[in-house]
């Protein structure tokens, strides 16, 4: 019985963890332009100053 | 027609109202790109404006078309910044401050929150739920202990999660009509309060799981459909911002300054230069020069205007700059008035009842009737209170709308989808199924039917190297004929100190007088139609003949769209043998030609009355107000910024390739939805009487849900298949 409270339990709190990454992502703009991210992997990085 | 660059402000502009301060100092400036489509064009830009000295950070939003730069302190002019990127290029006008506030992607950004949290909360309470399903030896108290934990997380999930329903249920509800969103919102609360219940009276099932999955799934159909709106809608807000055009005005000590063209008021007195647009209707002031018309008549021949002539907003400069004095407010000139025109001709368009919302009108009392009924047949046939209950919810949860919900969108999204890789783009959801209906098709035909730009047609009567000769002249101009002489010749030098003379032609003195204009100018004797006369010194004139040419694929796109089963009609402000002879070259039965705007829009309204589903095809201002009017409207991406405005759908490349390609999925596409309210309500049928005697278990229940969406979405990817890609 206590395996199942501790298994709930960390279930629970990876899942929680996973969804305040995600509204984070959210909130910082990583959704804002689909299209500009999916054009900017095909650029070269700036060269190192 | 070709695409008109927007009055470019001068170095003297005052561009500071639309700076914006910036997080953290310094000054923010956002523009409005128009023609960025790839990753090349991205780098290019936000490298090109980062190298003005000065520019701290430039970011490009490839899905909006924004480009935001910041800079710390004073040091940079926007104007740098407006310059660098249409000198790569691509069209920019600086952002209203006002209309960068984005309820758009403030919507997106709540559809998505939601959409996460219920997808947590669906998968957190299947692993409970399963458990509870697939284990003969769970005791009782396990099971309530996963029953309560399982109401923890459903309810607030559901809750916060079931926001978008609730909200467009409540504003439905207050206007006494229903929607797709009542029974949602009704189901959903019902199946957490049952759930409830059932959890305190010890049952062996709840609802929780089902109510979690509802939410999930319908948010995902949700999204969809609103990705597919806001990008419509994101191309018409880029358009406004496009439309805030600058105007010149002279001060009354003589300077110039730079006012948005909504400041100017009739009396004030504005430059306008050789290229440009004018921002409001006015009179000539001062200057003598060539105005393009053809995006305000349809007429393809520019005309000469001197002192007291009126010009009307839309009319582009071709000839040397003038003064205009103003007559009108922007908000009462001629485009204005169209785009008024277009504004009310979007408000009968959005009566339209859409597939979906026509199948929620019947679905709605349906299932509410129905769940009435079942409570009725226990409570007489003297079953508990409670049995009665639960059983008539059991029906509103079956047959909650969940593959209904999908059913649209998933189709629409595939469509769009397939047409946007065909480089047609589709502006409204329901565009496409009005397209579906459509049996009669009008035509404009300058710009439309034809390339809209004339081509130089006696190549081979004119003798070697004299083409060459006036293409240098004809370089260092912006008369339409003086450019299709340059595009005829190719790339080449441009002749040095060209005079330009309104009306009559250009002139070049060096070795000898040469000259290149009407045939008055040049000393000829003018022949008819369009024409351009060049002559060197005492050499003999040579005349160079222009034609308007239909488009490769008009013929193809005619027979067709015939072979389809819709009349075709065309509509043209040009002159009766111009359309004469096009007509008779497409193959176009019906025409009427010297139709003014509009003559057009009655035209379309004399149609719509006799109950004829249009489809207006264009691309001027004249033809805006009737592309408004129609049932649909398809625009070419060459079109007028206001046409594009009007159009449900605009196809990218300048032609007509794609508007066959958009009749065909948009028919398709109907199909394909029928059939998916078809299998969605098969499936319902299917499950209604077991909820009815009160054998559904929250398993069948999610069986059947995701088995109906699933199957749903398949369908819709049919569209998808044989497209080659």
């Amino acid at each position: 019985m206590n395996g199942i409270a501790l298994i709930i339990a960390a279930a629970l709190a990876f899942g929680l963890c996973a969804l305040a990454v995600l509204l984070w992502a959210l909130s910082s703009g990583q959704y804002d332009d689909p299209d500009g991210d999916a054009a900017r992997i095909l650029l070269d990085d700036p060269e190192a100053r | 027609m070709v695409a008109l660059i927007l009055s470019s402000p001068d170095m003297a502009d005052d561009l500071s109202r639309y700076l914006r301060p910036r997080e953290g100092g310094g000054r923010q400036f956002e523009i409005a790109v128009k023609g960025a489509h790839c990753a090349n064009c991205l780098a290019k830009i936000e490298a090109g404006v980062k190298g003005i000295a000065g520019v701290g950070d430039a970011r490009l939003n490839l899905s909006s078309g924004k480009l935001t730069v910041s800079w710390s302190g004073d040091s940079v002019s926007p104007h740098a910044i407006l310059r660098r990127v249409r000198d790569l290029g691509y069209d920019a006008q600086p952002f209203e401050a006002e209309a960068v506030l984005d309820a758009g992607a403030r919507e997106g950004r709540l559809l998505l929150r939601c959409l996460a949290v219920s997808g947590f909360a669906t998968v957190f309470i299947m692993g409970l739920t399963d458990s509870i399903w697939y284990s003969s030896d769970m005791t009782a108290v396990t099971r309530r202990l996963f029953f309560w934990l399982a109401g923890a997380v459903a309810i607030p999930a559901t809750l916060y999660a079931g926001q978008p329903f609730f909200r467009s249920a409540w504003a439905v509800l207050a206007k006494g009509r229903t929607n797709m969103d009542v029974p949602i919102s009704l189901a959903l609360l019902l199946s957490l309060g049952l759930s409830v219940y059932q959890s305190a009276s010890g049952a062996a099932h709840t609802y929780f799981d089902a109510a979690s999955m509802l939410t999930f799934l319908l948010l995902i159909g949700r999204y969809l459909d609103f990705r597919l709106r806001d990008r419509a809608q994101g191309a018409a807000r880029h358009l406004l911002a496009l439309q805030s055009l600058l105007a010149r005005r002279f001060r009354p000590d003589g300077a110039l300054e730079t006012v948005s063209a909504r400041d100017l008021a009739p009396g004030d007195h504005v430059l306008v230069a050789s290229g440009e647009r004018v921002p409001v209707d006015g009179v000539i002031e001062e200057g003598d020069s060539d105005i393009d018309v053809s995006l305000v008549t349809g007429e393809s021949l520019p005309h000469r205007a001197g002192r007291g002539a009126r010009l009307e907003a839309g009319s582009v400069i071709i000839g040397p700059a003038v003064t205009l004095r103003v007559t009108a407010r922007v908000e009462n000139s001629l485009v204005a008035d169209l785009a008024r025109l277009l504004e009310s001709g979007q408000q009968t368009r959005s009566l339209y009842v859409s597939l979906a919302d026509r199948a929620a009108r019947a679905y709605v009392p349906f299932v509410t009737i129905l769940s009435a009924l079942v409570w009725l047949g226990w409570t007489l046939s003297g079953a508990a209170a409670a049995t009665a209950i639960t059983n008539a919810i059991a029906v509103l949860i079956i047959t909650c709308p969940c593959a209904l919900g999908l059913a649209v969108p998933a189709v629409q999204i595939a469509a769009t989808g397939r047409l946007f890789r065909r480089g047609v783009f589709v502006k409204s959801g329901n565009a496409l199924e009005r397209l579906a209906e459509a049996d009669t098709a009008i035509f404009d035909k300058t710009g439309t039917l034809t390339l809209g730009a004339p081509v130089l047609a006696n190549k081979a009567d004119i003798p070697p190297g004299t083409l060459e000769r006036a293409a240098r002249l004809a370089r260092a101009s912006h008369h339409p004929l003086a450019r299709a002489l340059a595009v005829a010749a190719g790339d080449g030098p441009a002749a040095r100190e060209v005079q330009e003379v309104a009306g009559a032609g250009l002139e070049c003195r060096n070795d000898a007088v040469e000259r290149l204009g009407s045939a008055v100018f040049v000393g000829a004797t003018g022949g008819h139609g369009s024409e351009l006369w060049f002559r060197s010194g005492a050499a003999p004139p040579v005349r160079f003949a222009f034609q308007d040419q239909i488009r490769s694929e008009t013929r193809a796109t005619l027979a067709a769209m015939a072979a389809r089963g819709i009349a075709i009609e065309m509509l043209t402000g040009d002159r009766q043998d111009a359309a004469a002879e096009l007509a008779r070259d497409a193959g176009i039965a019906v025409w009427s030609a010297d139709v003014t705007p509009q003559a057009k829009a009655a035209r379309l309204m004399q149609l719509n009355a006799a109950g004829h589903k249009t489809l207006m095809v264009g691309d001027g201002i004249n033809d805006a107000a009737a592309l408004a009017l129609a049932h649909v409207a398809i625009a070419p991406g060459s079109a007028a910024d206001v046409s594009q405005l009007a159009a449900d759908i605009v196809l990218r490349g300048g032609g007509l390739d794609g508007v066959v390609e958009a009749l065909d999925v948009a028919r398709k596409a109907r199909r394909l939805a029928v059939q998916n309210f078809i299998v969605a309500a098969l499936y319902n049928v299917a499950a209604i009487p077991l909820a009815a005697l009160g054998l559904v278990t929250p398993l069948i229940a999610a069986a059947a849900m995701a088995g109906s969406s699933l199957l749903v979405t398949l369908n819709a990817l049919r569209l998808t298949i044989g497209t080659g890609r």
